[in-house]
């Protein structure tokens, strides 16, 4: 049989952007056919915002049919918070949240002499695995964020523990994604993992995708320590040591108030935004995270605990 | 302490916001040991592209100072290091994927080690991959793991092969080297069925010819490594490429705004739908029309392979996750005899006659395995034929030694089998279509992914002496539509 060597005819072109928008579309739309009681994360950051955006896409025009899980350290900042509820309540959603203050009332876990609380979260969150029954939880991590997450699988299989072992995860081929598990464990399912923080950022500006304002730049008063600017909360604020000053700056990346630091920054729009990041030294996590910086292996070392 | 950003010290990225809308995706693979400077070009590539950002540079040049290297030296190949056990041994021990791009393309580079044991990390690097990088030491040649690199891209149905000649800078940049590594390598690939190969003369540690053409090989007038990566097709879809687009979940509303809405969601797999289209249903062959092509963003009137859809049929029909919509009248195969050559993913050994699961397309089926009939060597490029074979032997799953039987598949081997499904799927050769001939063996006990697989006659077959294999006569002997 003769073939011929032309291209098929597109009507568009196919880029990137398309290319990873499908792949995620695809694996939301198969974890919909073989998991039973799936639920996405989601604390307003915008790897989740997307998330949700995507999963919109991929049943239209059915609804989303999964419930959202958002494991609220307590330290939110309060823009996210009201823009995880507005959400939720434009699209009919349904949401649980599992408070990490609960586990502490409840002596599950206790709170650390830094105040952070994103090393808290594991509880919490596992908790809320077990008591709803969730199978498949869908999370925002991308393998470019951090250097243990270069090896993870789109699907993750965790134990009834939540624990990783890197020796247990499935080999990834084609995209024939093998989900099935026994009773009691569950899946981690990251749909972004082939997008980097730019291919985030640039999805969110061709799909004009509104996020929290704080990952644009506005005034807020600011203290630094670490090396980071943090701002005062409900978590705490400035020793006696340390001056609050007015500084315009944005957040790359939200969190836990008490070990988020917001970057010095002139950028209000999605397209600063992008500029900015593309001349940045420091990828998202470095710049900002504290409890990253804790030990190189640290995000390997929590994952085997059952975090994210 | 001074918080201030700092101001970037390395030069804006290249063109950074410009052209990115239209670049498109490439996915890439790449295996190779610690000696040959795998890691060192894919550091290269990250670092010269501005992939990398400063504070993962500041963590290598940390890491390098500690191994006792000299001051303000960066160690490129740290660059891919990740858990914390590889860190330690200083060895990379599973598939990692590592992100750069250009204003022109965006890439994403399956990478994996490329000792044997490791074959089946390179079997999935490879298994998405549209181009595969196999590497060279310009000092030593095409060796054993070249051919073993180059017969797992050939055996995955990898459209594209770059030999990456390394290390240039150690040969002087001799010409001579190069050729003769080149036409030793393409006589090589030709044997293997490899139709694109481009060797490039490079050095990963001085970055000539990586990311920067080099001015050392004035003999050379090819892309460097970089150009053909950006130059290379993205898809190896054809125009005659038949329509496969695997169910994957129906939807339907049921709301007010749409209460009769049924629409069939899934990723075209290979070729392209059109409304109006006649399309087939399998296994069950009833037949229908496109009556529509729905995105969330819209109508579409044709989608090509790629795309994530929701088709919309003129008749009601029982269609479910797992069957496939084809163009009616399209020779198709249905069967329940499923042939083809497997990677063994598995510590647990391959038992004749167990009970799996085959999960192929969007489907899951009941299996057995019924024959192991010959195994490959990626080493040696040999097939072994088992012939009269007792196949009520009992093997010991867990036995890892290699004197178990030999129709047994231990993990990273490669062999024929032949599998019983439980009911008639559609059957497509992987050599035709990668997306829908390409299968998993699954246990069904725990999930474990035990095996890859991919349909009908593969590299296995080409290098088999004859006879056996399967041929149109296996392939028709199902139901055909």
């Amino acid at each position: 049989m003769t073939t011929t060597f032309d291209a098929p005819p597109t009507t568009s072109r196919f880029t990137q952007l398309d290319a990873l928008e499908s792949e995620a579309i695809h694996v939301m739309r198969e974890v919909a056919g073989e998991f039973e009681r799936p639920v996405l994360l989601f604390s307003g950051g915008k790897d989740s915002i997307v998330m949700l955006h995507l999963a919109r896409k991929a049943f239209w025009p059915a609804a989303v049919p999964f419930s959202l899980l958002h494991v609220d350290t307590g330290h939110n900042f309060p823009e996210v918070l009201a823009y995880r509820d507005a959400t939720v309540e434009q699209h009919g959603l349904r949401l649980v949240v599992a408070l990490v203050q609960d586990a502490i009332d409840d002596g599950r876990v206790s709170e650390r002499p830094d105040g952070s609380r994103n090393p808290l979260q594991t509880v919490p969150l596992l908790d809320a695995i077990t008591t709803h029954r969730f199978d498949a939880v869908f999370g925002g991590g991308r393998r470019d964020e951090e250097k243990a997450r270069a090896k993870e699988r789109m699907f993750s299989l965790r134990d009834e523990f939540g624990q990783w072992d890197p020796r247990r995860q499935r080999p990834e081929l084609w995209d024939l994604y093998n989900g099935r598990h026994k009773p009691g464990e569950h899946v981690r399912v990251f749909p972004l993992s082939n997008w980097t923080e730019l291919d985030v950022w640039r999805y969110i500006e061709r799909e004009q995708i509104e996020l929290p304002g704080i990952y644009y730049a506005h005034e807020r008063e600011v203290f630094a320590r670490d090396g980071m600017w943090l701002a005062p909360g409900g978590w705490g604020g400035p020793r006696a040591d340390e001056t609050l000053e007015t500084r315009t700056v944005r957040y790359r990346t939200v969190g836990d108030m008490s070990c988020t630091g917001a970057v010095e920054s002139t950028a209000t729009s999605v397209a600063d935004v992008i500029a900015e990041i593309a001349a940045s030294r420091l990828t998202e996590r470095g710049a900002t995270r504290a409890d990253d910086r804790a030990s190189e292996a640290a995000m390997e070392d929590r994952k085997r605990e059952g975090y994210f | 302490m001074t918080t201030t950003t700092p101001a970037p010290e390395v030069t804006p990225p290249i063109d950074e916001t410009a052209g990115h809308a239209n670049r498109e995706l490439l996915r890439l693979a790449t295996a190779g040991s610690v000696d040959d400077g795998k890691s060192t070009l894919i550091g290269r590539l990250l670092y010269d592209t501005k992939s990398v950002l400063a504070d993962q540079l500041s963590a290598v040049e940390r890491a390098t100072a500690a191994r006792g290297a000299g001051a303000g030296e960066v160690d490129l190949a740290l660059l891919t290091d990740g858990l914390r056990a590889e860190r330690e041994q200083g060895i990379t021990i599973d598939v990692a994927y590592r992100y750069f791009s250009t204003a022109r393309r965006a890439f994403v580079l399956a990478d994996t080690p490329g000792h044997v044991q490791y074959t089946r990390n390179m079997v999935t690097g490879a298994s998405t991959a549209q181009l595969a990088i196999v590497l060279v030491d310009a000092r030593k040649g095409v060796l054993e793991q070249t051919r073993r690199h180059a017969t797992v891209a050939a055996l995955l149905g990898v459209p594209h092969v770059l030999l990456a000649v390394n290390k240039m800078d150690l040969v002087d940049f001799d010409e001579a080297t190069f050729r003769a590594i080149a036409d030793d390598f393409a006589r090589y690939a030709t044997g293997l069925g490899l139709e694109d190969v481009l060797a490039v003369p490079l050095s990963a540690l001085t970055g000539d010819n990586v990311v920067e053409r080099s001015s050392r090989t004035p003999w050379y007038d090819g892309p460097t490594l970089l150009e053909h990566l950006e130059t290379v097709p993205v898809s190896d879809a054809r125009a005659d490429d038949a329509l496969r687009l695997p169910v994957q979940v129906v939807i339907r509303p049921r709301t007010p705004e749409h209460p009769d809405y049924r629409g069939y969601a899934g990723r075209i797999a290979s070729g392209t739908v059109r409304v109006g289209d006649a399309v087939s249903v399998l296994p069950s062959g009833k037949t229908s029309v496109v009556t529509g092509i729905d995105t969330f963003d819209g109508p579409l009137e044709v989608a090509e392979a790629g795309r994530s859809v929701t088709v919309r049929l003129a008749d009601e029909l029982d269609i479910s996750r797992g069957d496939v919509l084809v163009p009616t009248g399209a020779p198709t195969t249905l069967g329940q005899d499923l042939v083809g050559t497997v990677c063994w993913l598995s510590e647990r050994r391959s038992v004749l006659g167990a009970r799996l699961l085959v999960r192929i397309g969007t489907r899951t089926v009941r299996a057995l395995l019924r024959e192991v009939d010959a195994r490959l060597d990626v080493d040696t490029q040999t097939v072994e034929l088992l012939t009269g074979v007792d196949t009520l032997h009992t093997v010991d799953a867990t036995d890892t030694s290699s004197d178990a039987a030999p129709s047994s598949l231990g993990l990273n081997a490669i062999g024929r089998v032949r599998v019983r499904l439980a009911e008639p799927v559609l059957l497509d050769r992987y050599a035709e279509h990668r997306g829908t001939g390409a299968f998993l063996l699954v246990d069904p006990t725990d999930g474990t992914t035990l095996a890859a697989g991919m349909a009908g006659a593969t590299l296995l077959d080409r290098l088999a002496p004859e006879p056996g294999g399967p041929d149109d006569a296996d392939w028709l002997a199902g139901a055909g539509i």
